[in-house]
C-alpha cells in the first residue's frame, strides 16, 4: 500500500472533483460548453488554465458538437484531451460520440446524468449515457465524488491503453453538486502512475497521413500496394478493443489500488453480496442508496446484497454470472429506460444470465427518472414485495416503476 | 399632462401588462430581480396589445437560457424547443400556418452559438418570423460564461482572466445573411422598444430586434459594473439613439451603442409566399 502522507482530503462537489482529476492526469487540451449541471467542470479547470495552475488550451466553443470535436483534432494530434457534458449536450454531440470512439481516440468526458427533454428536466436520471451506449465508448459509473476523481484518473490510463474513448458517468446534483470529502493524490503519484498520451496515429506536417477516409465494404489494397482494412475489419478491432478493455480496466483499478490505497472496484463491486439470497443491482449512486436498503432487510433477516454495475459498457457478462450464481432472486434499478422494452441494465443482465447454470428470477424496476426521489425504504419496500410474489410462485413479472404516480 | 392623469395612464398599462401574464400558474418567475427579460416581456406585450393581434394567433417559440424561459410567463401559445434550435422549430410552424404570427424570443448564447447557423439561414430565406434577441453578453442561466458577444476583455467564469475572443455584432450578421429588419434598443429605452417591436411584428418577412440587457447577477458583477440601475444607466449613456431611417451612423468605435432601424427591405419576397406561389404554379400545371 503506497499511501502518500502528502495527499490531502478536500471536501468539494462532484464537479470540483472530476475537474481536480482532469488536472492531476495534466489534459493538455479542454473544451466545453456550458449546460447544467455539468458546467462547473469546466468553470474550475478554466479557472486551472488560466491562473496558471495547468498548462493546457482551454477552447470555448459554440455547442457540444464542436466541443467533442475539438477534443477529436486535439487527440488526433497527439493531446490528451477532456470535455465534460450533460443530457442534451450529449445528445447533440452524438454524431462525433461514434467519430471518437471509431478513431479508436483516447478522449475522457465527463458525464454529468440528467435527464433527457422533453419535456425540459435538469435533474438527474441516466438516460442520457445509456442512450450512448453503442456508440464503442466505454463507460464507467462512479458512486460518489472519490470515485469520480479516482475514476478520472484511471480513465486516461485505460482509454490509452485500449485506444477507446471512456465516459465517466455520475449522477447530476445527487454527486455533481453534492460536497463530500475527498483524498486528493499528489501531482507526483499521478505523474508516476500515468505515463504521458502517446498517439496511434498522429497529423504531423513531417510525415503526411489521410486519417479516417471513406471506406469500402471490402478491403483494399492502397496507393502503394498494402493491403488495408475494410469498415467491417476496423469496426471488429473497436469491438475487440472493448472486450479487451475488461481486462485493462480490473488490472488499472488493481494498479490504482497499490498507488493510492483506494479502489472503486473491478467491472462490478459488491456490498453484503457474498452470501445474498436477494441481491440489488443499479448504477452509480442509486447502488449507493441500494446498500442502505440492504442493511434494513438484513435486520429483518432477509439476506440482501447489492451488486452495483460500475462499468456499463463493456458490460460485464461473466462477473454478473459469478456474482448472482447463487442468487434466488434479482432486484434491478434502472435509471432509465429503453422505451418499449424495459431499463437497460435489466436487459443486459438477463443476456448474460442466458444459458448460465442458475438462472434466477430478474425483476426489473424503473426508478427516479427526472430527479424523483429514491428513499432507501422504497428500495427496501420494492423487495419485500417481490420476495413475496415469489413466495407465490409468480416469477415473471413486468417492470414496477417505482414511486410512479399513476 | 397631470400627475393624476400620468398615474391613471400608468395604472392602465399595467392593466394591460397583467391581462397577457399567467400569474396564477407560473409566478414567481426565475429571473433575478432588476433583470431586463422583464422589461422585454412587457414591450413586447404593449406592442402585441397596441397591434391589436388575436393573442391565440401568436406563437412565442423559444429554446434555452433565461431569456427563453419568457414564453412561460406570457399567455400566447407556446413551444418551448432544444438549445439554439427556436428558428427551426418556428420555421417548422410558420411554414405549416403562415397565418400565424410567429416570435421567437432568444439570447445571446442561444441564437449565437449554438443556434447561429439556423439564425442564419432564417435570414438568408426572409421566413416571415420575428426573432427578439436579449443580448446580455453572458450565458447567465448555466452560471455565467462566455458568450459570443462577451466584449473581449471581459470576464466570465470561463474566462477569469479576460476574454480574449473577438465578439459577434448580431446585428451586422443578421444584415449579411439577408434579413429584412432588423434593429438594435436596450432594455432602458422602453418607449423605442415598443416601437422597434410593433414595426418588426408588422413587417413582412425576417425581422430581428437587439435588445442590449442587463445581467447584473453574472455579467455586471465578474465586471464590476454594478447592480441592475448601474447597468441602465451605462445604456442610457451609451446609447446613441437615431431611428431616423435606414442610414445609421455606426459610431461603435467610439463606444456607443447605435439604436434604432438598422436596415429595412421591403422589396425582397418573403419565403412562406414565394413558397405558395411556387405551389399555385404548380397546381395550375405551369412551371413557376
Amino acid at each position: 500500500m503506497g499511501k502518500d502522507e502528502d495527499s490531502k482530503f478536500l471536501i468539494i462537489t462532484g464537479n470540483q472533483a472530476l475537474a481536480l482529476g482532469a488536472k492531476l492526469c495534466r489534459v493538455q487540451v479542454i473544451s466545453a460548453y456550458p449546460i447544467t449541471p455539468q458546467s462547473p467542470v469546466t468553470e474550475t479547470l478554466s479557472h486551472y488554465v488560466e491562473s496558471g495552475q495547468l498548462k493546457a488550451e482551454y477552447v470555448n466553443v459554440e455547442s457540444e458538437h464542436s466541443a467533442l470535436s475539438v477534443c477529436i483534432g486535439a487527440s488526433t494530434a497527439g493531446a490528451r484531451a477532456f470535455t465534460a457534458t450533460s443530457a442534451n449536450g450529449l445528445a447533440y454531440m452524438c454524431e462525433v460520440i461514434h467519430w471518437a470512439a471509431g478513431a479508436r481516440l483516447p478522449i475522457v468526458m465527463g458525464c454529468v446524468n440528467r435527464a433527457m427533454a422533453a419535456p425540459w428536466n435538469v435533474l438527474n436520471d441516466q438516460q442520457d449515457s445509456m442512450s450512448q451506449r453503442d456508440a464503442g465508448w466505454i463507460q464507467i459509473f462512479c458512486r460518489n465524488n472519490q470515485e469520480v476523481l479516482d475514476t478520472a484518473i484511471q480513465a486516461f490510463k485505460i482509454a490509452e491503453t485500449v485506444y477507446a474513448p471512456v465516459m465517466v458517468c455520475y449522477d447530476g446534483y445527487l454527486l455533481s453538486h453534492t460536497v463530500m470529502p475527498v483524498e486528493a493524490p499528489t501531482q507526483e503519484q499521478v505523474d508516476a502512475f500515468l505515463p504521458p498520451y502517446r498517439p496511434h496515429t498522429i497529423l504531423d506536417p513531417e510525415n503526411p497521413k489521410n486519417i479516417n477516409q471513406v471506406t469500402l465494404a471490402n478491403p483494399r489494397l492502397d496507393e502503394r500496394g498494402v493491403m488495408c482494412h475494410g469498415y467491417m475489419e476496423l469496426r471488429f478491432l473497436l469491438e475487440e478493443a472493448l472486450e479487451s478493455a475488461r481486462d485493462t480496466i480490473v488490472a488499472v483499478g488493481k494498479e490504482y489500488e497499490e498507488a493510492f490505497g483506494r479502489s472503486c472496484g473491478g467491472m462490478l463491486w459488491e456490498y453484503r453480496a457474498e452470501d445474498a439470497e436477494v441481491i440489488l443491482v443499479a448504477a452509480g449512486s442509486l447502488a449507493s442508496e441500494a446498500s442502505m436498503a440492504v442493511d434494513a432487510l438484513r435486520e429483518t433477516g432477509i439476506a440482501a446484497g447489492v451488486v452495483g454495475v460500475r462499468v456499463y459498457r463493456p458490460f460485464p457478462k461473466e462477473e454478473l454470472r459469478e456474482a448472482l450464481r447463487d442468487a434466488r432472486l434479482v432486484l434491478v434499478f434502472d435509471k432509465s429506460l429503453s422505451y418499449g422494452n424495459e431499463g437497460p441494465i435489466c436487459t443486459d443482465l438477463k443476456a448474460a444470465l442466458y444459458g448460465s447454470e442458475s438462472m434466477p428470477p430478474v425483476q426489473g424496476h424503473i426508478a427516479g427518472l427526472g430527479g424523483r426521489d429514491i428513499k432507501a425504504r422504497e428500495i427496501e419496500a420494492a423487495t419485500r414485495k417481490a420476495l413475496q410474489n415469489l413466495e407465490a410462485g409468480i416469477t415473471t413479472k413486468p417492470t414496477e416503476w417505482l414511486n410512479c404516480h399513476i | 399632462m397631470s400627475i393624476a392623469a400620468k398615474e391613471a395612464g400608468a395604472r392602465q398599462e399595467s392593466d394591460v401588462v397583467l391581462r397577457y401574464l399567467r400569474p396564477h400558474v407560473k409566478f414567481p418567475n426565475m429571473w433575478c430581480p432588476g433583470c431586463g427579460n422583464g422589461v422585454v416581456a412587457t414591450s413586447l406585450i404593449r406592442a402585441i396589445d397596441k397591434l391589436g393581434l388575436d393573442r391565440d394567433n401568436v406563437v412565442l417559440v423559444s429554446g434555452i437560457g433565461c431569456s427563453s424561459r419568457m414564453p412561460v410567463y406570457l399567455d400566447f401559445q407556446a413551444l418551448h424547443t432544444t438549445h439554439g434550435r427556436a428558428l427551426a422549430f418556428a420555421t417548422g410552424v410558420k411554414f405549416s400556418r403562415p397565418d400565424l404570427k410567429v416570435i421567437v424570443i432568444t439570447g445571446d448564447g442561444d441564437s449565437l452559438s449554438i443556434g447561429g447557423n439556423h439564425l442564419i439561414h432564417a435570414c438568408r430565406r426572409n421566413i416571415d418570423i420575428t426573432t427578439i434577441l436579449i443580448n446580455n453578453y453572458i450565458y447567465g442561466m448555466t452560471g455565467g460564461q462566455i458568450s459570443p458577444t462577451t466584449p473581449p476583455g471581459a470576464h466570465a467564469t470561463t474566462t477569469p482572466y479576460g476574454s480574449a475572443e473577438k465578439p459577434f455584432e448580431a446585428c451586422d450578421l443578421a444584415k449579411g445573411a439577408g434579413a429584412t429588419f432588423i434593429a438594435r434598443t436596450t432594455v432602458y429605452h422602453t418607449t423605442q422598444m415598443d416601437r422597434l417591436m410593433m414595426e418588426a411584428i408588422q413587417h413582412k418577412g425576417f425581422s430581428l430586434v437587439e435588445v442590449i440587457s442587463n445581467c447584473h447577477t453574472y455579467y455586471g458583477r465578474l465586471n464590476r459594473l454594478g447592480q441592475a440601475t448601474a447597468l441602465l444607466r451605462m445604456f442610457q449613456e451609451k446609447a446613441s439613439v437615431q431611428d431616423k431611417g435606414t442610414n445609421m451612423v455606426d459610431d461603435r468605435t467610439k463606444d456607443m451603442i447605435p439604436t434604432g432601424i438598422i436596415h429595412r427591405d421591403s422589396e425582397k419576397t418573403e419565403l412562406c409566399d414565394e413558397y405558395q406561389k411556387l405551389i399555385d404554379s404548380l397546381a395550375k400545371g405551369k412551371p413557376a
